[in-house]
Parts: C-alpha cells; sequence; structure tokens
C-alpha cells in the first residue's frame, strides 16, 4: 500500500502536478546518492520529503532547484525539464536552503531588493513586494539593519522572504527550522501554513517527524537514496499497526527477557535501542495490564513503560531499523524484513 | 494577509541588456559591502600610500632614472609606477572576494534565480575595477603632496586614468578566475598576491627596464605592467627613462589595451565556463 504514486504520470505535463520525479538518480563518484527517486507532488500541495542525514533529502531539492544535475531520470518542475529548460524552472521556484542565503552586510530591504533585480521584477514592484514581505516576517524595524545583526530566527525569515519576492508557485524548503530556538520554529509553522492557504506548493525537507506531520499532507520517506514509504501521516502510523508499547528495563541484562516477555503480545517485530525496547501491539484495553504481568511474571525490573499511538519515529524505525533524527545504529534485532 | 498574490512578471529586455542588469545588481551588492566594512577599505587605501612613502624616500634617491636626473624626478618616475602596480593588486581582492562567495550559502541563491549566470563575475569584477577609482584619488592626492604633478594636460590625464581603469578590470577577471579554484578564502589570500609580485616587479613601475639583464627586459617589456605604466608617464608628462627597442614599449597604450582586450576574453571565458561548473561547496 502507500506507494502512492504508482500510476503512469507520463506525457505532457498538466498543471495537475507542480512536481514529478521519475526514477532520479545521483551520483558521486561511486555513492549512489540518489538510487531511483519517484515523487510527485500536486498543484497546491504539501509534500514533506522525510528521512535522516544523508538520505538524499538535500541532494533532491538540489537537482529540483537547478542547482545539480541528475546523473539519470527525468523531473519536471512547473512543467518544464529542470536539465533541459532550467530557466523556466527558475522563474517558477523560490528556494530557501538550509544555510543561511542573504548577504550578510546588506540590510534586509537591500536582500530583498537585490533578489528582485535578479528575478528581473519591476523597480516599484519589488519595493511594494519587500514592505509586504518585510511587514508579514515581523522585519519591518530590522529593514535597514545589515542581515549579520539579525538573530538566527530574523535571518531564516529573511532567507524565506528573499525566496518570496517573487511570489513563486512552487517553494522548495530544505530543513527549514533546523537550528531554530522552539518559538521560531512555530512562527516559520504558521509562515509556512499561510503560504500554503494562499495556493503555494511546498516541497519541504526535514529530519524532525514533528515537522512533517505538522505540516504535510503527503509524506514521502527515504532512506539512503531510496523512497521507503508515502503516504499520509495516518496512512504511514496505520501501515504500521495499532499503539505502541515502549519499555526501558532497569538493568540492560534484562533487554532479552523484556522482549520475550512482550513477544505474546506483539503484532509485529519489537525494535531494541540500548536498554529500552519498542513493540507494536494489538489494540485493546487489557493489553497494557496483560503486558505489566508479562513482565513481572518473567521477573523483568521496568523503569518506564509507555503506551501510545503510533508516531512518526515507529514509522520510521519500522521501515528502516533505526532512529530518523540520529545516524544509523546497529540494533540488536537487525533491519526488519520490509524494505520495500 | 493582504499579500500580492498575482504573478510577478518580469520586463522583456534582450539578453546582452539583462546580463549587464544582473551584473550592475551583483556589483552594486559588493559596493555596499565595501562601505559597510569600512575598515577593509580603510587598509586597502594605507597600504598604496605605504609605497608611495617608501619608494619615495628609501629607495628613491638609490635608483637613478637615466637621462633625467635626480630624487626629484624618481618621484615623478615612480606615480605611475605604484598606480600601476595598485590596480594590479585590485586582481587579488577579486579572488578573495569570489572564493568568499563561493562558500556561501548565498551562492546557491543566485544560481537557483532566473538571472545571467555571468552575473557574479561581472558584479565582481565591476565593483572591484569601480573600487579603483577611489584608490587612484587617493594616491593621486599623495602623489601631488610628494611632488608628482600632471604637466600633459586634462584630457591626456582623463586618459591616464582610463587605461589605469581598464587595467584594473582586467586583472580583476584573472583574479575572479583564481579565486573560482579555490578551496577557501584563506587559501585565495595567499594565492591571490603570489602571481602580482613578479609581475608588478618585472616590470618598469619602479626601475628602468634599461637597468634589467637583457633576458628579463624582454619579459618586461612583453609585460602589459610596463606598457600601461609607460603610457600613463607619457600620457602624464612624467619623466619616462629611455626605452629599449621593443614595439609594446613604442606603442605602450595601444600595446596596453589590446591585451587587455585579449586577457578579458579569455579569462572572462573561462571563468564562465568555470563558474558554471562549480557546483557550490
Amino acid at each position: 500500500m502507500a506507494r502512492a504514486d504508482s500510476g503512469s504520470v507520463e506525457g505532457p505535463m498538466s498543471s495537475e502536478f507542480a512536481v514529478v520525479v521519475r526514477d532520479l538518480v545521483k551520483t558521486f563518484g561511486d555513492v549512489r546518492a540518489l538510487d531511483g527517486i519517484d515523487l510527485t507532488v500536486g498543484t497546491g500541495q504539501v509534500v514533506g520529503l522525510l528521512g535522516p542525514n544523508g538520505a538524499g533529502k538535500t541532494t533532491t531539492v538540489r537537482i529540483l532547484s537547478t542547482l545539480l544535475a541528475p546523473t539519470s531520470g527525468s523531473v519536471q518542475v512547473a512543467g518544464f525539464d529542470v536539465v533541459r529548460q532550467p530557466d523556466h524552472v527558475r522563474r517558477a521556484i523560490g528556494l530557501t536552503g538550509q544555510y543561511s542565503a542573504v548577504d550578510e552586510y546588506l540590510t534586509g530591504a537591500e536582500n530583498l531588493r537585490m533578489f528582485g533585480g535578479l528575478y528581473h521584477l519591476d523597480a516599484g514592484y519589488v519595493k511594494r513586494r519587500s514592505a509586504e514581505l518585510l511587514d508579514w516576517f515581523d522585519l519591518s524595524e530590522a529593514a535597514d539593519r545589515p542581515a549579520r545583526t539579525y538573530s538566527g530566527g530574523m535571518r531564516r525569515r529573511l532567507d524565506l522572504a528573499s525566496s518570496l519576492i517573487a511570489s513563486p508557485s512552487i517553494l522548495f524548503l530544505d530543513e527549514p527550522t533546523t537550528g531554530l530556538d522552539p518559538r521560531s520554529r512555530l512562527g516559520l509553522w504558521q509562515v509556512i501554513k499561510d503560504l500554503v492557504a494562499a495556493g503555494t506548493t511546498v516541497l519541504l525537507t526535514t529530519q524532525y517527524l514533528e515537522e512533517a506531520d505538522q505540516l504535510a499532507q503527503d509524506i514521502v520517506v527515504i532512506d539512503q537514496g531510496k523512497v521507503i514509504a508515502h503516504g499520509t501521516s495516518e496512512q504511514l502510523k496505520d501501515q504500521i499497526g495499532g499503539d505502541r508499547i515502549e519499555v526501558r528495563v532497569t538493568s540492560i541484562d534484562q533487554i532479552a527477557q523484556a522482549v520475550a516477555a512482550l513477544a505474546p503480545l506483539s503484532s509485529g517485530e519489537p525494535i531494541v535501542e540500548e536498554d529500552r525496547v519498542f513493540t507494536p501491539v494489538r489494540s485493546g484495553s487489557t493489553v497494557l495490564m496483560e503486558a505489566i504481568r508479562s513482565l513481572d511474571a518473567n521477573g523483568v525490573s521496568v523503569e518506564d513503560l509507555v503506551l501510545r499511538r503510533p508516531t512518526l519515529d515507529d514509522v520510521f524505525m519500522s521501515l528502516t531499523g533505526h532512529a530518523a533524527e540520529s545516524e544509523p545504529q546497529p540494533v540488536a534485532t537487525g533491519r526488519r524484513g520490509r524494505k520495500k | 494577509m493582504a499579500l500580492t498574490t498575482q504573478a510577478a512578471q518580469a520586463a522583456h529586455r534582450p539578453l546582452i541588456g539583462w546580463t549587464l542588469h544582473d551584473g550592475l545588481v551583483v556589483a552594486r551588492r559588493n559596493l555596499i559591502q565595501t562601505v559597510r566594512v569600512p575598515e577593509l577599505l580603510f587598509f586597502s587605501l594605507v597600504q598604496p600610500v605605504i609605497f608611495v612613502l617608501l619608494f619615495a624616500y628609501v629607495f628613491g634617491g638609490a635608483i637613478p632614472i637615466p637621462g633625467d636626473g635626480g630624487a626629484d624626478a624618481y618621484r615623478s618616475y615612480l606615480m605611475p609606477g605604484i598606480f600601476g602596480q595598485t590596480v594590479a593588486f585590485a586582481a587579488a581582492s577579486s579572488t578573495v572576494g569570489l572564493a568568499e562567495d563561493m562558500n556561501r550559502g548565498l551562492i546557491d541563491r543566485f544560481r537557483s534565480l532566473p538571472m545571467a549566470p555571468s552575473a557574479v563575475l561581472l558584479g565582481r569584477t565591476f565593483a572591484d575595477a569601480a573600487r579603483q577609482i577611489l584608490v587612484l584619488a587617493v594616491l593621486s592626492i599623495t602623489g601631488l603632496l610628494v611632488g608628482w604633478r600632471i604637466t600633459g594636460g586634462v584630457l591626456p590625464a582623463i586618459a591616464a586614468y582610463a587605461l589605469l581603469l581598464l587595467f584594473a578590470y582586467t586583472v580583476s577577471w584573472v583574479g575572479s578566475w583564481i579565486g573560482l579554484y579555490m578551496p577557501n578564502p584563506e587559501t585565495a589570500n595567499t594565492a591571490g598576491l603570489v602571481w602580482l609580485f613578479p609581475l608588478t616587479f618585472l616590470s618598469n613601475a619602479f626601475v628602468p627596464i634599461s637597468s634589467m639583464p637583457s633576458w628579463l627586459q624582454a619579459f618586461a617589456a612583453y609585460n602589459p605592467v610596463s606598457t600601461v605604466v609607460l603610457a600613463c608617464r607619457r600620457l602624464f608628462g612624467n619623466p619616462t627613462g629611455i626605452q629599449p627597442d621593443y614595439w609594446p614599449l613604442d606603442h605602450a597604450a595601444w600595446y596596453t589595451v589590446i591585451s587587455c582586450a585579449v586577457v578579458i576574453a579569455i579569462f572572462s571565458t573561462l571563468a564562465i565556463r568555470r563558474f558554471r561548473r562549480t557546483t557550490s561547496r
């Protein structure tokens, strides 16, 4: 299930899709950074590209925004081929990359004016649009200060404002909130939601599951250059089954006993991380009691025990065998069989 | 939220016009940077002034100008040489500036815009050459204070300054091209300078070519630094010393213009090609 883009979308582009990626491969020397990515983003949709560091998220965005040439495969953005018609693509998109892409020495207003000029927009329009954006992003007071005096959150907002100067119909956001404090993150989320409400198509990458959950209607999970799952947040959660039990044992020696104790309740394979066991369980009101009895009967001393609805974290765990926000680490139970 | 939502319409203009327009937009940004870091501007002005004082008063008495007399004559001889050397060193700021640009997230934004790909380079070279106007003004005042005079008339003097700016623009392209190969601004700082020392010292900027061994004379005679300096000496009405018999020295202004055109053609092509191939690091 959840291979949502399995239908064939070939031939001339309709305005139904803002982004169509087919079998995209990118190699750097011997490294296959992207290993056959398929991806579609409907016009007006928000799609979250979710994956750990090194999964290929940034590489994908760089190819989509014409910064990097694909090794093979086809990529169309706004109906234009990124390799053959890069200028048309550039006119339709806005990009906010992972790193600050404003000039430190220029003021906020000067940055916007410069980018507006480089989009070849009329000077009067740029002036009005800049004022609007600065106001919207709460930067009006800082408009005449050099960007290097801005806080991290302000700089990010200026970054985003810069990519909106030409009112692009498609916006690429590469880890838009990485490194921001929680308040700035919430503010930026609201901005992105407003943009989407106004009809902008957004493709955003993130390694924060919460962010994908919050913002994206459709989530594409990638790992090691491959799409490993695709669907709405709810679909992905359903895919891995009902509730989850998470047990932390007092002593790491008892981890095998804990796994054994939970086995009768499990509806899927458990995942072990250091002193913790995660396992999907069949739903029902008695499952928590049964778990406690079983652990007790097996003589497992429990530090902490939680029953909860699956999060995207669990989705990621069950799909890849490792957590989303850290580097892949050896897991006692090994990788799960469900790769595709 | 009353945001402008209609698609922004780009005006129509021929391609060359847009390239120039984009170059000027980037140049404006580079010049604003200069103003925002006045310390850098200050020290880049102090350095050539120190050169003037060092050469005029330390080496001056020891370097005879054949046929033109003593230390006063050397100061008049020296100033166009300092002009030539100083504008040549504009190349180093292009190297560093471009290496810094390429190391920033900003270059990704530039590359994702529908702007002319050469605009980053055009903007860099425009701005670095434009900065030399200020440098030349400060140097000229310093020169007047140590006894240098313009005696060749107003129009020739304007022509001399124009030649110096053309030369600055030319070396700025070479410096930009080097900058595109630099892994970081620190390396650029060193690499941007090394080639400029032999280029400027193996010329007539500080000593007459006739005082060099004959094998060096040929190099110095074809070195555009020599011809731009010699042309300026003639146009300003300053002492020139006695020239060995080489075509570039007999036609210094023409040779300067032609060699600048050739160097710009070659290095702008190389740099733009390199820029297009470089994905930012």
